[in-house]
């Protein structure tokens, strides 16, 4: 019997259980004895000039090792020349040049948090008391805390750019006869407010350089990414060990490293003394990058009986105070704007502007999200006009079955789908019609708890750099156990115990005789790591396909041993032990047939790559009571059908579906990241900004579907994000579905209690007039 | 000053300063890295411990305030090598994902069930607000919950 697909529980938790994981604040590696604690001195204003750095009073306090700022940094070589060869601005990588982010701030801020200098003490204490005393003397210049003031181009960010405007990019869209013809044409802005992360582990960083070596072990999604960024610093990669030890949640915003880490490297190289780094919820509320931040105008258009034909996407993207990620977010969010639907003509482009805000970057669908958030916003504006069912405009324009593989107009290759079937799967389960009728009863009633359906059918893009792959290694030693190599990164999501499962199948070895190791470069110098929900259809595909490749290797020893023809060899995985055919009374084990391999192991490596991204879908819908007196929303169900391909484990695929839908609801329904005018962050504790908790939200109810890609040998796609994709427009759409009636068309995220409730009084207002 | 506590039945006394925090006491004193701190400001739950039985946010807390009380942590939770039923029930309904928040929620859990030993889902989840998990949704954090309710009866 096949373990794929079967429910087990996680090899990973009783360890994290017991004696709880090993994060960076944990590590008692012998090399950290006598490490300094680093505090970052970070800006307090928004934008300003740094006319002077006093470090003399807190040199003076006790425990003090260091001060340490941008002008101590002589010591790192100069950036690289711009490369002609580099990946366009659309790439996910930092904009150089006049755009460039420096490691510690040189002669100007642009975002409160932005480190300044670093303080290293003998513990925290005494650095968060000698921080405070570092006098940074700042002259302050006019804020842009918005994308608004972005755009009016008087206060420049990086003059020498002379525009807050980073990068544009994709089509005209300048065409308006796109909409000729529609008896509907519905337009609107709708803001995809900035969110924050927050993995509950936050950034942490620990250094030792010794013997011209560097180790950082670090709190990140990709230890080999991290350690070609380290290079900055001066060294090779093959002088630098980055190790992930366990991370507590990343979301993204952990890809690679940050300057704050690159500087913590190089202060343990500068100074010769390891060096620790654990931010606080402050620091990370004000300085790990952000999510999100985009503002749409959308334009749809279509014919009375529901079919739509011409959508127009304009994004602008508030990319912070520094641009980490190019026009990588807008342009996957050009990329996925007609989602499910074929819609003949479809124009989308996008605009990057600096602001002082925190830098944004990769958060929990990075660019997808934001276009299934403005598709499906449009599409219930496009039924609210037309008179129609939710339900019934989605199933008028899904691309159908048949139509697979499919390229839409923005130039995504589907790979496969049924999105009709995601969607009746849905609206079966919830009892949709009863819902419907329910609905009515309130509405006709009056009642002042209003009820409101929000449907939201996606499809996004996963692995969507497949060509660059991901690395899986199986040994097979004399002891008869497996060890798996992965160059994916667990930050969560199971990989141990699922890659396990993967070699487990192949090979018949039992799940306690498989070790999964990730994130140390010494043991891996080659891979790529977790984002974009790639680690199972491409990392798990490396596992499987390196599995497969000892299971040759070991058919073709145990032929030898037997003194048989291949051909004739079998395994039987039930026991693990290899067997001739004719003569069942001779056998071998694994580790008699490894212990027969050079080295005592046997041993294979794979990169697997795909020739395309995968594409995922499913159809959320959520039911929410909307308190008409209070504004207040309570999300009461939220089913879904999510279709990432073949399941290997329920409970790992739910898992993450599960987390994805509550982060999902969390941007629709409470989380905001906020800046006054002046740019000073209003929610940078947890007492401040609203993390969503078990109390606002229902147990889910999840519906499976699975339908395979032809992609890579598993046929899996990506689960890691298609929740919140899916989760933020269904909850979204269900508030302003249960305020229809009485005349509210859009209500902006969060949908708190005080916009709901002014929403409902200005359509009061306006039907009274 | 000097703090004498006792951490999962063991006497642990330092001196430390005034200032020291009880999460900082029992991860640098006692050496115990199983809590973990989330926040600073009392809303995230990540750093809750037993306090004579009762569960704290150990990040708000002074270890002074501690002083000659009884402290358990996740650590010495189970007995006997056995996980406690929260614990168990974690493991069984995929309680957890990173990892960071589990310390946290395992306590409070511990708590919520000597308070109350038969919860319902909505008792369950307005005891958990003070927990914050960034992983599961909260779902099975409080199937697990409900789960050690039932196997505990």
């Amino acid at each position: 019997m096949s373990i794929l697909g079967t429910r087990v529980i996680r090899t990973e938790d009783p360890r994290l259980l017991t004696a709880g994981g090993v994060y960076v604040d944990d590590l008692r590696e012998p090399d950290l004895n006598g490490a300094v604690r680093a505090t970052f001195v970070r800006s307090t204003v928004a934008h300003a000039r740094i006319t002077g750095i006093d470090k003399t009073d807190a040199l003076q306090q006790p425990g003090v090792v260091a001060v340490l700022t941008a002008a101590d940094m002589s010591d790192i070589p100069p950036p690289p020349p711009a490369d002609p060869d580099a990946p366009p601005a659309e790439g996910p990588v930092p904009l150089g040049g006049v755009w460039s982010e420096p490691l510690l701030a040189v002669d100007t801020v642009r975002f409160v948090g932005e480190p300044v200098a670093i303080v290293l003490t003998d513990t925290t204490y005494q650095g968060e008391d000698a921080a405070e005393l570092v006098t940074v003397d700042y002259d302050i210049l006019p804020a842009v805390p918005s994308i608004a003031e972005a755009l009016k181009d008087e206060t420049i960010l990086f003059p020498e750019a002379g525009t807050n405007t980073a990068v544009t990019g994709g089509g005209d869209i300048s065409d308006d006869s796109i909409f000729d013809g529609c008896d509907i044409v519905v337009e609107g802005d709708v803001v995809n407010q900035r969110v924050a992360c927050l993995p509950m582990e936050g950034r942490a960083t620990a250094a030792v350089f010794s013997g011209g070596k560097l180790t950082v072990w670090t709190s990140t999604q990709n230890a080999q990414i991290s350690r070609l960024i380290l290079t900055a610093i001066g060294l090779p990669p093959d002088a630098i060990r980055v190790i992930a030890p366990d991370v507590g949640g990343g979301f993204g915003a952990k890809i690679g490293i940050d300057r704050d880490t690159i500087a913590i490297a190089w202060a343990a190289k500068h100074t010769g003394r390891p060096v620790r780094w654990v931010e606080t919820r402050n620091e990370n509320l004000l300085a790990m990058t952000q999510g999100r931040a985009q503002l749409h105008h959308i334009k749809i258009g279509g014919t009375r009986d529901g079919h739509i034909k011409a959508y127009r996407l304009e994004v602008i993207q508030d990319t912070g105070a520094y641009s980490r990620m190019g026009g990588f977010l807008p342009t996957l969010t050009n990329l996925m704007a007609p989602g499910v639907y074929d819609i003949p003509a479809v124009q989308a482009n996008y605009k990057v502007v600096v602001t002082n805000g925190t830098p944004i970057a990769a958060y929990r669908g990075a660019g997808r999200p934001e276009a299934t958030a403005a598709i499906e916003r449009a599409v219930d504006w496009f039924a609210a006009e037309a008179g129609l069912d939710s339900a019934e405009v989605r199933r008028r324009n899904f691309i159908q079955k048949e139509q697979f593989p499919f390229v839409t107009k923005t130039g995504a290759p589907y790979d496969s789908g049924e999105y009709e079937a995601a969607l009746d799967k849905v609206l079966q389960a919830s009892g949709y019609a009863q819902l419907r009728a329910e609905q009515n009863k309130r509405r006709e009633s009056g009642d002042v708890k209003q009820l409101g359906l929000g449907l939201a059918s996606y499809v996004e893009i996963t692995a969507p750099d497949p060509a660059a792959g991901e690395t899986g290694r199986v040994d097979v030693r004399e002891d008869g156990s497996a060890i798996v190599y992965t160059g994916s990164s667990a930050h969560g999501q199971g990989h141990h115990t699922a890659f396990a499962m993967l070699v487990t199948e192949e090979l018949g070895i039992p799940m306690d005789k498989i070790e999964v190791v990730h994130g140390d470069t010494d043991l891996i110098p080659e891979g790529i790591g977790t984002y974009g929900s790639r680690s199972l259809q491409l990392g798990g595909s490396a596992v499987h396909n390196a599995a497969i490749e000892v299971r040759d290797q070991a058919a073709k020893k145990a032929a030898s041993l037997f003194e048989a023809a291949e051909a004739d060899v079998t395994l039987d995985k039930a026991t693990g032990s290899w067997h001739i055919a004719g003569d069942p009374d001779k056998s071998l084990t694994w580790g008699q047939v490894a212990a027969s391999a050079e080295g005592k192991t046997l041993t294979a490596n794979v990169n697997f790559t795909a020739d395309q991204p995968t594409f995922p879908f499913g159809t959320q819908l959520s039911v929410v009571e909307v308190d008409t007196e209070t504004g207040k929303v309570t999300l009461l169900r939220h089913i879904t059908a999510d279709d990432a391909g073949p399941v290997v484990n329920p409970i790992l695929i739910d898992g993450q579906r599960h987390g994805g839908i509550a982060q999902g609801a969390a941007q629709a329904l409470c989380e905001e990241v906020l800046y006054d005018a002046d740019g000073n962050p209003l929610t940078s504790t947890l007492a401040d900004y609203a993390a969503i908790t078990s109390a606002e939200l229902p147990s889910f109810e999840l519906i499976r579907s699975e339908t395979p890609t032809n992609l890579n040998p598993l046929g899996v796609k990506g689960i890691g994000e298609a929740g919140t994709i899916g989760a933020t427009p269904a909850v979204q759409n269900a508030v302003v579905d249960a305020l229809a009636h009485l005349g509210v068309r859009h209500v902006d995220m969060p949908t708190t209690p005080e916009r709901v409730w002014t929403a409902i009084n200005e359509a009061r207002k306006a039907s009274a007039k | 000053m000097k703090v004498n506590l006792t951490v999962n039945g063991k006497d642990v006394t330092a001196d430390v300063e005034d200032r020291t925090l009880l999460v900082h006491f029992l991860r640098d004193v006692a050496d115990l890295t199983a809590t973990n701190i989330g926040c600073e400001t009392t809303s995230c739950g990540a750093c809750t411990v037993l306090l004579d039985g009762e569960s704290v946010k150990s990040c708000t807390v002074l270890a002074a305030q501690a002083d000659g009380r009884e402290v358990t942590t996740l650590e010495g939770l189970g007995a006997g090598g056995e996980m406690h039923p929260v614990q168990k029930a974690f493991h069984e309904e995929h309680g957890l994902q990173c990892g960071y928040c589990t310390p946290g929620m395992v306590m409070a859990i511990v708590s919520l069930l000597k308070e109350n030993p038969s919860p319902t889902e909505a008792d369950v989840r307005q005891g958990l607000e003070g927990n914050i998990c960034r992983c599961t949704g909260y779902h099975n954090i409080v199937k697990a919950a409900l789960s050690a309710a039932e196997a505990s009866k």
